[in-house]
């Protein structure tokens, strides 16, 4: 079972609240076919090792100047005092991710919590992904894909046989939109969705909310009613934007993708669960 | 709260603590004229019923529950018996900026008159300080350790429900019938017994004389008062002082008026630790509360009444000033009365019930700092009732702390007690296990492991003295790998640990033939079936605990040593030179430590065994060696504030800690280390076998937006329960942002009431040193996750 394939992994979050039932532990993988320009998590849009300096942190103390000029990330990683420089995304096998993942299995257990696979897109790696999944389920561990959607049939299939529960991330309905907004057209991830509904049971919508962008009410109505044809749809989530992500996009010397954006108003995020109300669909807000 | 009951909530919140010398005044009178007239312990109870019979007796406007330790509401008796102050001492307390007590006009020359003359080398800390050997002292002063019983006596104790169905003239049946048990001819101790049972008697006519007097001073306000409501009130409350204490109580005011007459008892007759606590008193009160509301006598609205006022009687005892090392280990008002709520049941059953919650919502209501309280949770314990603490939590009072009450069995048990008992027991004090009303669970001390450390590192010098205040245990250079600096840690710690038990013995003997707790020892059992008083191996129970202060900032240390200097060959001379200049020139470097050194807190074996180890060797080294009360020494590891004291004595650590910098509290992570979020800590904290304790704490900090909702109360019922679940002892939460902590230091006057958890109680913030207030905000905020 266990092939000693290593993933990429961006980060091992314990304690994570909104990825699925009870207290979980959220494995993030680095890596993304898609460029939101809401993406709050960018750093974990690159597949490739980053080094990246946090500000704050930041003493100028100059000890990783040499070895960051001469292209030696982990050395400056190293060199760093404070952790302002850091290496982003290790590479563990599936028995170093299960290992950690069970140190809080008391947690998943008094929780009915568990483990999440997230990103960037678990499934750009999706052999790693569907054999740490099986891996964390036999060890009876519930376990959760957090996908975009956009990935090859059959991967997705395979991972999702492997989840107990898959969160899917709906952007927009428009395709020239997703495009737009997302880097990619929407037409894959529909599809997929669809097909998810006919094998998997348990799968939880999540809508990013971004005003100006996927909160018109005619994309929301679409939403709703694609929805509310697939009937293994057990919840839905909105995601009201935030700006967290804005400094990260500094801290990899990224310019920011899109300048004005900012979280909806209560009042929107309100308008929004509405209209999903309207058709049926009981929308949740994760903070 | 009603109007009566938020006035007198009010009027307690705006007393100000003052000292009063009646009680030093009438001691010293009584002592002067009868010295040596008596057996020490019938000494003890003529002068505890001298006091009785002449102090003022204090009924406030509007009160329901009566009696003040002093002549007004938090008007502070002193102790000369046990620590004289000086005028020096009475003058810093009127004066210093933090935890003052006002000086009444007179006091010092009274004091310099009267009391100073007669305790000078009288004094029980006199004679301490005497009996303790030089290498004793040299330890104290620099910090190695500090000493409960050398200003206030043993108590850390807490009464069981034997009093809801025995009025004293019952205890002096038993004591009678034990005095005519006594075996003159057989039992070389019988005259001893006779004396000590003969004060319990004493005592008990002390306490029943008091409450008459409240009984005369009720009616004589009566006979004065224009308005009749109050004046039936004051009828009421002189026909329940005349049946309580002398006999059982047969509703809820004379349960509550009785508890409350022992309570002024055993903080008059000594000034004992941790004041005194009603223990399961949800559980106590159940039938009283049952009965008045079935027979019509009793509506929940009087109920609570009744505990409202019973609560402001609490926060009217204000803390006796302590001075020196012990006013800086413990800088607070509070005297740590702590109440018990749910539990378990002596028959093993859920002892929560709907006083519990009405309880809980009177301390969320009123939030006073004293009494505080705690919840024992234990598998058995409904969901709702873990709920609505952690409600009242979230309301950021910093109580009730929440407690593992089957771990709280187990750890009893493991000391030899009956199941019964130890379920009947719990928490007090700070986090402090006990058998409620059987067992003298005396606190000793702290002990600072960061200190032994210093000393390991340092050949045994004290590098901030230089004094050679330890063994030699091999210079820095002789000190090869991690295994030496272990061995050398442990021998300095072995060694100290003798000189503290050493000089614990003297200090216990002297309280057992010096000062005996005559009232005390009538409700703890077996006091008077073997005649022995509380001080002197009477109670069934007898553990002696040494409390451990620093297990964080000392795993850091090792664990930053072994990774960052021996495993890498660093040399450790040049190492141990920059700490001693504290990172002179060095900031890199210690920065390097402080982010990329193992850290305990973030469940990292490379930290946590290191503390798993230090623990276990702790336990081996402490557990089980004899008292002198019959009974053995224990580990605890609570901090009070005793932290930032020992912090302010070891120099810079291998850590990243600077010089003076406090230490970790409890089994607190140190502060800002732990960076992997609530759960790594709790299984970090976990590790350490905390049924093998007397007590562990743990504080956690949560900014208020983590709990919002349902959903928050669940994630935090769930920290709780794994937690529990692991075998931990216990947890409390620090509900408050830090926005919210600078602005109370920026403009404390609009902040007073803002209480935090401290370290095994709450205080207000405002009221802490500088230092303790930046720890608190630097304690790191869960915000992130």
């Amino acid at each position: 079972m266990n092939s000693g394939a290593r993933g990429r992994i961006l980060n091992i979050q314990r304690y994570s609240l909104h990825d699925g039932p009870g207290l979980r532990t959220t494995v993030f993988l680095k890596g993304c076919p898609l460029d939101c320009a809401w993406c709050h998590n960018p750093e974990s849009q690159d597949p490739a090792p980053e080094l990246v300096r946090n500000e704050a942190r930041c003493v100028d103390c100059g000890s990783c100047l040499e070895p960051a000029a001469a292209g030696d990330a982990p050395g400056a990683a190293e060199a760093c005092p404070t952790g302002a420089r850091s290496l982003l995304g290790r590479d563990l096998t599936v028995a170093e991710v299960v290992e950690e993942v069970l140190r809080d299995r008391p947690f998943f257990d008094q929780s009915g919590g568990g483990a999440t696979l997230s990103g960037g897109e678990p499934l750009l790696q999706a052999a790693f992904a569907a054999e740490l999944l099986g891996a964390l389920r036999a060890q009876g561990v519930h376990t959760a894909l957090d996908t975009c959607g956009l990935a090859p049939w059959e991967d997705l299939a395979r991972a999702a046989r492997e989840a107990d529960l898959v969160l899917y991330d709906l952007k927009h309905m428009d395709d020239a939109a997703h495009q737009r907004w997302t880097g990619a057209g929407n037409g894959p991830i529909l599809a997929n969705l669809e097909a998810l509904a006919r094998i998997h049971r348990r799968i939880w919508i999540r809508i990013p909310l971004v005003p100006g962008i996927n909160d018109g009410e005619a994309n929301l109505e679409a939403t709703a009613r694609f929805l509310s044809g697939l009937p293994a749809v057990e919840r839905l989530h909105l995601l009201p934007y935030h700006a967290t992500g804005a400094p990260k996009f500094a801290r990899l010397g990224r310019p920011l993708p899109a300048e004005d954006l900012r979280p909806p108003s209560s009042g929107e995020v309100e308008r929004a669960a509405a209209i999903f109300q309207s058709h049926g669909i009981a929308a949740g807000v994760n903070p | 709260m009603n109007e009566r009951t938020s006035r007198l909530r009010r009027e307690s919140l705006d007393a100000v603590p003052s000292l009063t010398p009646e009680r030093a005044l009438l001691v010293t009178a009584f002592h002067r004229e009868h010295i040596g007239r008596h057996p020490v312990p019938v000494m003890r109870a003529l002068a505890f019923l001298h006091v009785c019979r002449h102090k003022e007796v204090w009924i406030g406007e509007g009160e329901l529950v009566v009696g003040e330790r002093g002549p007004r509401p938090k008007a502070v008796p002193t102790f000369p018996e046990l620590t004289c102050h000086s005028a020096e001492d009475l003058r810093i307390l009127d004066s210093r900026p933090l935890t003052s007590y006002r000086i009444p006009p007179g006091m010092i020359e009274a004091y310099e008159r009267e009391v100073i003359p007669w305790w000078t080398g009288r004094s029980l800390r006199d004679q301490i300080f005497e009996a303790l050997p030089p290498e004793w002292h040299a330890a104290y002063g620099a910090g190695v350790f500090t000493e409960f019983m050398e200003q206030r006596a043993p108590g850390h104790t807490v009464l069981d429900g034997k009093i809801y169905g025995k009025g004293l003239r019952d205890f002096q049946a038993d004591i009678q019938a034990s005095l005519r048990a006594l075996d003159y001819a057989l039992d070389p101790e019988a005259v001893d017994k006779r004396a000590q049972l003969e004060a319990m008697h004493i005592a008990c006519d002390a306490l029943i004389l008091l409450a008459e007097r409240h009984a005369e001073e009720a009616e004589r306000q009566a006979a004065a008062h224009p308005d009749p409501a109050r004046r039936a009130e004051l009828g009421t409350i002189a026909r329940v002082c005349r049946r309580v204490p002398a006999h059982a109580p047969r509703d809820f005011q004379e349960a509550l008026q009785y508890y409350w007459f022992c309570h002024l008892a055993v903080i008059t007759e000594l000034n004992g630790w941790d004041a005194f606590s009603p223990g399961h008193l949800d559980q106590h009160l159940l039938p009283f509360y049952r009965e008045g509301l079935a027979e019509g006598t009793l509506t929940e609205a009087g109920a609570r009444e009744l505990l409202e006022c019973f609560f402001v009687k609490f926060n009217n005892h204000t803390a006796p000033p302590k001075v020196g090392v012990t006013a800086a280990e413990s800088g607070t008002y509070t005297d740590f009365a702590n109440l018990n709520l749910a539990g378990l049941l002596p028959d093993g059953s859920d002892g929560s019930n709907e006083l519990t919650h009405l309880l809980l919502d009177i301390i969320d209501d009123m939030h006073l700092l004293q009494p505080s309280s705690n919840v024992q949770v234990s598998r058995k314990t409904p969901d709702a009732v873990v709920r609505h603490a952690l409600k009242v939590i979230r309301s950021g009072w910093g109580f009730p702390s929440l407690f593992n009450a089957d771990a709280v069995v187990e750890e009893q048990l493991r000391q030899g007690k009956t199941l019964e008992d130890a379920r009947a027991g719990g928490c007090s004090g700070c986090v402090e296990v006990g058998a409620f009303g059987k067992e003298a669970y005396i606190l000793t001390g702290y002990f600072n492991l960061s200190k032994m450390l210093e000393l390991a590192l340092h050949d045994g010098l004290d590098p901030r003295t230089g004094i050679q205040l330890g063994p030699r245990t091999g210079a820095p250079g002789e000190l090869r790998d991690f295994e030496a600096v272990m061995a050398a840690f442990e021998a300095q710690t072995r060694h100290f640990l003798d000189i503290k038990i050493r000089g614990n013995q003297v200090i216990e003997r002297l309280y057992a033939t010096r000062m005996p707790a005559p009232f005390l020892s009538v409700l703890t059992d077996d006091c008077i079936l073997r005649g022995r008083d509380y001080n002197a191996g009477g109670a069934r129970y007898n553990n002696t605990f040494i409390q451990a202060v620093g297990i964080g900032s000392v795993t850091d240390a090792l664990a930053a040593l072994k990774a960052e200097v021996l495993d890498k060959g660093r040399d450790l001379p040049a190492f141990m030179a920059t700490l001693d200049a504290d990172f002179r020139d060095q900031e890199t470097l210690r920065l390097r430590l402080v982010s990329k050194a193992p850290k305990y807190g973030n469940d990292d074996p490379a930290a946590d065994d290191i503390m798993v180890r230090v623990f276990r060797f702790l336990f081996g080294a402490i557990d089980g060696r004899p008292n002198g009360k019959g009974g053995a020494y224990r580990l605890e590891m609570l901090p009070t504030t005793c932290h930032v004291y020992f912090g302010s004595v070891c120099l810079a650590s291998a850590d990243g800690r600077r010089a003076g910098e406090p230490l970790s509290e409890g089994i607190s992570p140190v502060q800002g280390a732990d960076r992997r979020g609530p759960t790594a800590v709790l299984r970090s904290a976990a590790k350490m076998d905390h049924v093998k304790t007397g007590g562990t704490l743990l504080n956690m900090k949560f900014t208020p937006s983590l709990l919002a909702g349902e959903e928050g109360i669940d994630r935090l019922h769930h920290l709780v329960r794994t937690y529990f679940r692991l075998d931990g002892h216990h947890v409390q939460f620090n509900v408050v942002t830090a926005d919210r902590l600078r602005e109370a230091q920026r403009e404390p006057e609009k902040h007073r009431d803002l209480i935090v958890r401290v370290a095994g109680y709450s205080d207000y913030f405002c009221d802490l040193g500088p230092e303790l207030q930046e720890e608190i905000i630097r304690r790191t905020e869960h915000e992130a996750f």
